[in-house]
């Protein structure tokens, strides 16, 4: 009983209940759903571990997400810098028919990753160094961004035909898992290693939650909010060479498309206040992979991807209630009925 | 001198300023480079292609004024256009009461986001940015492919030419000149505008000296819906369309047009003829691509994003500015204006 209730208080419970109610879901209407079978190449095949390949690029995006969102910023660039790194990497590697790639490919991803992390380097200048809110510095990048990749790939869809390239988000022969889930896997272990071992995480929350007080502390907020953001924008490049690697092309239009709300609705969805402060990182991936499998129901389901945003604002809407601490105390005013004589400083703290 | 200097870079209307001599100077290039820039038609099409694009900065300079933003409504506008056209083709009721109903739905929508955002004290871009992916993801339930109006009295409604001089203007800039005029004597000459004026600026103080804070709020996002889907209207007159994607990204041009005509994003500062110079630069902008000929429409995104980054740049070094006015004033902000900057 006493675990019960430490595990209904605790932030992983929305996100695992979620998945919970996704995975039965899942279990009952789609037939076997939970079947691995492995290939003769040593290879493992099934729905699960389609979901996880899936989702591996919106667990690295929320990483950087649920950091941004911890310094209480939010980055709705990312979308748009998943199309750029994607466009950088197709058109260096290049759309040759025979398969030869005009630069290594090694070096293209370099450029994609490092495009990436210059995108970010541009919101956190523009939101640490000129202090202009979160969403308007990264809305710039958010629109003009697709511009940009629109001019890198002359509003063509480039098609690669280099084989390597399709290794990122596919199987190198041999291994038992695609390649992309590795990258996810050794990206959420650096980070939390690095959050949880080092003064960085506490740096990075004592920001979120006043930041007037960590400069007085002696944090050097303008480093921690320029660095969140180039962080973010590094795994907006990571994202977007798995994202271009799945369909061996760059679309500028549809690369990344609405993944900056999949996620903000993943770091949400895993208890984290959008307001900030205190961050989980284990709650946004599991949050990622619950989205995942929310939006692979949904398409098992017949719903168009242009019409699935219905349902995933709802779900933010809806978690927004819940983590909100007015509709708390409105629902509590509720169920106790009581005298409430304070609505003006309420309002007053609301503000501050 | 310097001190003169200063004294009008921290004006309240600095930046509106800017944005008329910025346009001044772009149309004079125009006219130097392109003989067909002066002819007047060129300068009635800035209104006539942006008819919708102005009521819906009207509706969001409301909200940035209050210190809030709105970024459903270039979502709000396609759901309003969709809905127009399926309304019109698929069932016979009359063109007035489809605009009726269309008009409803978008200030409910607009109402509704406002209240969610007020009542539960949540970020209002959160919510918006939610609205904007419910909005985008309705159009495409109603349609996914793109509904044409055939409708003979809004088809013949969208042809109208009213003369102006040698030129013409279309019933969009009709209802876009109204909306300028409505909204610039409400946000100048009412009470109610004043509320929305002293809740941007402190929105604590305002709630302290007994203003309805919670209605004003409510209203301003509410104001925003109408505004959308009054463009939406104006949009659908000149595409006689319902598509999904219609107004993509228009949230950020409402958004930079307000920004350059001199709305302060923290809220509290702006006004309606300086979002007017702003939608006009951006018109500027979009006709010397199109004489140029050989650009790509994408390079307007990327100038409207330059230049709003220019002018937020320029906001933030007005802000510090005015805090050191204000700081000779008196000691202890002179501390703190010091070690902010």
């Amino acid at each position: 009983m006493e675990k019960w209730k430490s595990f209904t208080s605790s932030s992983l419970f929305l996100p695992v209940v979620a998945l919970a109610v996704l995975v039965i879901f899942n279990a009952i209407f789609v037939d076997g759903f939970f079947s691995i079978q492995i290939t003769e190449d040593g290879r493992l095949f099934g729905r699960i571990i389609d979901i996880l390949n899936r989702s591996s690029s919106l667990i690295i995006l929320s990483l950087g997400m649920t950091l941004v969102i911890a310094t209480s910023g939010i980055d709705i660039s990312v979308g748009a810098v998943v199309a750029i790194s994607a466009a950088v990497v197709c058109t260096l590697i290049g759309g040759r028919g025979d398969g030869v790639a005009e630069t290594p490919m090694f070096l293209a991803i370099l450029a994609a990753v490092g495009i990436g992390v210059l995108c970010g380097l541009w919101n956190g200048l523009l939101v640490a160094k000129f202090k202009i809110q979160a969403v308007v510095a990264t809305l710039i990048l958010m629109t003009a961004g697709r511009g940009i990749a629109q001019l890198m790939t002359e509003g063509q869809i480039i098609t690669v035909y280099y084989k390597p390239f399709a290794y990122i988000s596919g199987v190198i022969p041999g291994m038992p898992l695609p390649t992309n889930i590795f990258i996810a896997l050794a990206m959420v272990l650096l980070v939390v290693i690095v959050m949880k071992k080092t003064s960085i995480g506490l740096f990075v929350q004592s920001v979120g939650i006043n930041a007037t007080a960590a400069k007085h502390v002696g944090i050097n907020v303008t480093m921690v909010l320029f660095l969140v953001y180039a962080f973010s924008g590094f795994c907006a490049g990571v994202s977007g060479l798995i994202e271009s690697s799945f369909i061996r092309a760059a679309d500028a239009n549809n690369a990344g498309l609405n993944m900056e709300m999949d996620a903000i609705l993943a770091v949400a969805l895993g208890g984290t206040l959008l307001s900030g402060g205190k961050f989980y990182l284990g709650g946004s991936v599991i949050g990622a992979i619950t989205i995942q499998t929310l939006t692979t129901t949904m398409y098992a389901m017949g719903i168009s991807a242009d019409q699935l945003p219905v349902v995933k604002a709802i779900a933010v809407i809806i978690i927004c209630l819940i983590q909100s601490n007015k509709a708390r105390e409105l629902f509590e005013k509720w169920k106790g009925n009581r005298n409430d004589s304070a609505s003006v400083t309420t309002k007053v703290k609301a503000v501050e | 001198m310097n001190k003169n200097l200063a004294n009008i870079i921290a004006s309240k209307y600095f930046s509106f300023f800017v944005t008329v001599i910025l346009f001044v100077a772009l149309y004079g290039i125009g006219i130097a480079m392109y003989n067909g820039f002066m002819k007047p038609q060129v300068f009635f099409n800035l209104f006539v292609d942006n008819a919708a694009l102005l009521i819906v900065t009207v509706g969001i300079t409301f909200c940035l004024l209050i210190g809030g933003i709105d970024l459903s409504v270039g979502a709000v506008l396609a759901l309003v256009c969709m809905v127009l056209a399926w309304l019109l083709t698929n069932t016979g009721i009359p063109v007035f009461l489809a605009v009726l109903i269309v008009l409803i739905m978008g200030t409910v929508f607009g109402a509704v986001q406002g209240y969610i955002i007020t009542k539960f004290d949540l970020q209002p871009f959160i919510i918006t940015l939610a609205g904007m992916f419910f909005c985008r993801g309705l159009t495409a339930v109603i349609s996914q492919e793109t509904i044409t109006i055939t409708n003979p009295t809004f088809v013949a409604l969208a042809d109208t030419r009213i003369p102006v001089g040698s030129g013409f203007i279309s019933v969009g800039v009709v209802i876009a000149l109204l909306t300028i005029l409505v909204a610039a004597i409400v946000l100048g000459f009412t009470k109610f505008g004043r509320t929305i004026y002293a809740i941007g600026g402190n929105e604590s103080s305002a709630a302290l000296m007994g203003l309805p804070v919670f209605r004003t709020k409510v209203c301003v996002y509410t104001i925003s819906g109408f505004c959308s889907s009054l463009g939406g209207i104006a949009y659908a007159l000149m595409m006689l369309t319902g598509y999904n994607l219609h107004g993509l990204g228009m949230e950020m041009d409402a958004i930079a047009s307000s920004v350059i005509g001199g709305t302060l994003l923290t809220g509290g500062v702006g006004f309606i003829p300086g979002a007017l110079f702003g939608v006009l630069i951006q018109g500027v902008i979009l006709t010397f691509i199109n004489f140029q000929g050989t650009l790509s429409a994408w390079w307007t995104k990327i100038v409207i994003g330059g230049l709003l980054c220019v002018f937020i740049i320029m906001q933030a070094f007005i802000t510090e500015q005015k805090s050191k006015l204000t700081a000779k004033s008196s000691m202890d902000e002179a501390n703190s204006g010091k070690s902010d900057s």
